[in-house]
């Protein structure tokens, strides 16, 4: 499974790391639903910091397709709010 | 639906859209080299406004300080003259520049982050599109035409998102460089005419956060004003 952390790069996941990848991604949406900047920060920052420890960053020269793409470690809750609300 | 799939559907449907602009799959170097040059041109455009926005930023800096060592000698020679009220004016005023000044260095900090991030973008671009050409070659040598396509819309798939990825920081810290000139330029026009206060305070400021650094500010003044005293007692006593 590739994942990609955008502004960042392309991560290879073992397929086992998607089930926790969910939950954390859960609590997010959870915290972005109550607003709580803290605590979205927190699971934001836990969320990325799981994809960086399982996976393996794919070399540059590497050119695949994501299966997941993640927002950048930099996101604030208010952009993280406006990609609800803008048309895909 | 959570954070992780609307990222990927709202990220995907950009790659396609840039994929859908090249309908035949033969055209898809040659379309690619010229969003390549856009992209580069525009991670340029966006690092050069960066240091722009720094080096603003920085003269700003230079100029709030002059000003904060303005109201100290104003307020030390209010004292002097015994209007304590007047000096503790002129230390408020001090107190507020302190506090704006200290937020420039972090915004010097970011836009700085900024810089090297496109430095970066820029790099790892190159790489991507040399991959690709390299593997257009390879592929056209070594795959019958069925196999061809689909490796091609493989790698046409992995360069266009990381065109649409390198789209989005560039716009990103585009956005967020305007901001700041924004918020230089209005400490600027207002410490022009001395009105420097909380309208000021930085996004994401809770009204907390601001009374706390109103208390600070408060507490600093009382300080300085001491401090003075104690130099202007120590002086008397000579």
């Amino acid at each position: 499974m590739i994942a990609r952390i955008l502004h960042e790069g392309q991560y290879e996941l073992p397929a086992t790391a998607l089930a926790n990848l969910r939950k954390l991604d859960d609590e997010l949406m959870e915290r972005l639903t109550a607003g709580d900047g803290q605590g979205f920060t927190e699971r934001r920052d836990a969320l990325l910091a799981l994809v960086r420890s399982e996976g393996r960053m794919l070399p540059d020269e590497v050119l695949r397709e994501s299966d997941l793409v993640l927002p950048p470690a930099d996101i604030t809750l208010e952009e993280a709010r406006a990609l609800f609300t803008q048309h895909a | 639906m959570g954070l992780m799939s609307r990222m990927s559907t709202i990220f995907k449907s950009k790659v396609s859209a840039a994929l859908d602009a090249a309908e035949d799959p033969r055209q898809t170097l040659d379309y690619s080299y010229e969003r390549q040059m856009e992209m580069l041109q525009q991670v340029k455009r966006s690092l050069a406004d960066a240091v722009t926005a720094r080096k603003q930023i920085e003269l700003q800096k230079v100029r709030l300080q002059g000003d904060i060592d303005k109201y100290q000698s104003e307020a030390e020679a209010a004292l002097n003259a015994g209007r304590e009220d007047l000096a503790r004016q002129a230390l408020e005023r001090k107190a507020a520049l302190v506090a704006q000044s200290g937020g420039l260095d972090g915004q010097i900090a970011e836009l700085k982050a900024q810089e090297d991030k496109m430095e970066e973008n820029a790099r790892r671009l190159d790489t991507k599109i040399a991959s690709f050409r390299a593997q257009k070659e390879v592929i056209k040598a070594q795959y019958t035409t069925a196999q061809a396509q689909v490796k091609m819309g493989e790698a046409s798939t992995g360069l266009s998102e990381e065109l649409a990825d390198v789209g989005l920081s560039v716009q990103r810290a585009q956005d967020k460089t305007e901001r700041m000139r924004a918020r230089a330029q209005a400490i600027d026009e207002l410490t022009d005419k001395g009105v420097l206060d909380d309208a000021l305070a930085a996004p994401g400021d809770d009204p907390v956060d601001r009374e706390l650094s109103r208390t600070k500010q408060a507490a600093q003044v009382e300080d300085d004003l001491q401090a003075l005293k104690a130099k202007l007692g120590a002086g008397e006593q000579k």
